[in-house]
């Protein structure tokens, strides 16, 4: 049943790794109708598709798991719905651990989990290009044949629709796989107040109330640039808020009494954060038109969106494939002043001399003198009065596609300690480890091959 | 401010003075969304930082080219630089792989505003 009165969408998790104590914070702290929690990266899928390889029962983000064994009480006792893309490739089995807690718990009575399924493509991926799906890499144009033996995992982007399916049928836990974070808050908006699929002003609204809290704190005073040494309690920094109405305009908040800040400059640079184009920011669910949004402060910490506009998705969805690429590996060492610069720069020759010399072939090998060039590059060298800096750290960087060389680079860098130029430090961490590397290859996949799906799971 | 006579000269200003940003990846490419710290100095900015100069300032940098956005409502400007993340993601061995703070080596750009 839709409803007249504001709806309040919460976001406790800007990413797997995110603060734990903002879920728990964000029900405690006031009323809120649902939490949404954002756990997926690009990177996030392959990880979690090597986990479930190995292990059936694995491939979703533990971290919700215990978050929810701490949570389920709050959140079931005030009413609060979580939204959660935790699934990762194996929602069923994240769904079935959070039914275990709730058992556990003794709210399994009160507990309906529901899993929205459908955007993992791994196992139709041959049936898929056999039926000519290229699957062409949207930044090169390469087809994806030519790594077809390397894919580890392939993911359509699912939007708000069937979020918005699985509230409708009763759920208050909906976990999903590849869901997008903006679907996680437009799903809930959808549903509260009946937004139909088409109805793209306010689809649009919904998504760009997602994308302003996506990212937990960043949009409220986390990572913010402008005012940052004045920004208040950091340590309790309140994640955002979004008050929605049911005519789109919503407005985005934090609970009283939590520490950062909410206004229209640090709102606007979380809205600019990873923007395209921003007369058409392509979703599932819509194309939302940054340059309609009118922000307004209405009162301390409190930003009012409207006048959002939007316009009919595409009939294609974006695809994630996460493939095999090849090794990495890190050496780092620190030298002090005098002349901290040049010594690293004399450490750096005699390491790729020694490469050289090894026979070590590499696609790529990266310097970077952190404290001098390493964010800034040449940028910075030329207005740093780089000879009187008190030290510098060598950060040197192999990539190839074999594991051999870079593991053989890895034995280089110690001993420079010793045999190469003096005053270094900051070897304490031991050798390098080589890091495989998953790519990331993106492409589309016609809207009408995927099928989302809703499923309730036990208890 | 006192209304006088414009002069033609003008002034050098770094963009850190007149702007904040923030920035982020596609990929291969990051995005440097650049936000006037007043709404009158958003005339400036979208006179002053286009994207030839943008790509200038980057030179040495990144491989590709750059395209310019503008956001008159939030008094903001969009970078987008191809080929400035060494891969992107997970295949870059840069410090910086993802572009987290590409945004502040655009607030080192020296612009001229009306003095």
């Amino acid at each position: 049943m839709a409803t007249d009165r504001p709806i309040r969408v919460a976001a406790g998790q800007g990413f797997w790794g995110d603060w734990l104590e903002a879920p728990f914070r964000q029900v405690m702290g006031g009323p809120i109708d649902y939490l949404m929690l954002d756990y997926l990266a690009e990177v996030t899928m392959s990880i979690l598709q090597k986990q479930r390889a190995r292990d059936p029962t694995l491939g979703y983000a533990t971290d919700f798991v215990r978050t929810m064994e701490r949570l389920l009480g709050p959140v079931v006792e005030r009413g609060v719905k979580v939204v959660a893309n935790a699934g990762g490739v194996n929602p069923r089995a994240c769904a079935r651990a959070v039914g275990e807690a709730a058992e556990r718990l003794g709210l399994a009575g009160r507990t309906r989990v529901a899993v929205v399924l459908g955007d993992d493509l791994l196992d139709r991926l041959d049936g898929l290009l056999a039926r000519g799906h290229a699957f062409t890499n949207l930044d090169t144009g390469r087809p994806l044949r030519e790594i077809r033996d390397r894919v580890v995992s392939a993911n359509a982007y699912l939007g708000a629709a069937p979020v918005a399916e699985a509230l409708r049928g009763g759920a208050n836990i909906v976990i999903t796989g590849r869901v997008t974070d903006t679907g996680l808050v437009l799903g809930p908006l959808m549903h509260a107040f009946g937004w139909p699929a088409d109805a793209w002003d306010l689809l649009a609204a919904g998504t760009i109330a997602g994308h302003t809290i996506e990212c937990g704190a960043q949009c409220s005073g986390g990572n913010c640039l402008v005012g940052w040494e004045r920004m208040p309690d950091l340590a309790n920094v309140g994640y955002p808020i979004v008050e929605a109405f049911p005519d789109g305009t919503f407005e985005v908040t934090k609970h009283p009494g939590t520490g950062g800040r909410i206004n229209v400059a640090g709102v606007t640079e979380q809205l600019v954060y990873e923007m395209g184009d921003p007369t058409e920011y392509i979703t599932p669910d819509c194309i939302a038109d940054f340059t309609t949004i009118k922000l307004r402060q209405m009162s301390k910490d409190r930003v009012r969106f409207s006048g959002i506009r939007g316009r009919p998705a595409t009939d294609k969805l974006k695809v994630s494939i996460g493939y095999s690429y090849g090794f990495k590996a890190v050496g780092t060492l620190v030298y002090a002043w005098p002349n901290a610069y040049d010594k690293a720069r004399a450490a750096d020759r005699v390491l790729r001399t020694r490469l050289r010399d090894l026979g070590l072939e590499f696609e790529a090998i990266l310097t970077e003198y952190v404290g001098v060039d390493a964010t800034h590059g040449p940028l910075a060298v030329a207005a740093t009065a780089v000879h009187d800096v008190p030290e510098v750290q060598l950060r040197v960087a192999v990539r190839s596609p074999e594991r051999g060389p870079v593991e053989r680079f890895t034995r280089e860098i110690a001993p420079l300690i010793l045999n190469g130029p003096p005053t270094v430090t900051g070897f304490a961490g031991g050798r390098p480890k080589p890091e495989e590397i998953v790519a990331y290859w993106p492409a589309l996949i016609d809207r009408s091959v995927v099928q989302p799906t809703v499923e309730r799971i036990a208890p | 401010m006192k209304k006088k006579k414009a002069r033609p000269t003008r002034r050098s200003v770094q963009l850190v003075d007149l702007a904040h940003a923030r920035s982020g990846d596609k990929g291969d490419t990051a995005n440097i969304g650049l936000i006037a710290l007043k709404p009158e100095y958003y005339p400036h900015l979208v006179r002053e930082v286009t994207a030839r100069k943008v790509a200038r300032h980057f030179r040495g940098m990144i491989s590709g080219a750059v395209e310019r956005y503008e956001i008159p409502n939030l008094h903001a400007l969009n970078f987008l630089l191809h080929g400035a993340l060494d891969g992107g993601g997970t295949v870059s061995l840069k410090t910086d792989a993802q572009g987290k703070v590409l945004s502040t080596a655009l607030l080192r750009m020296v612009i001229t505003v009306p003095r």
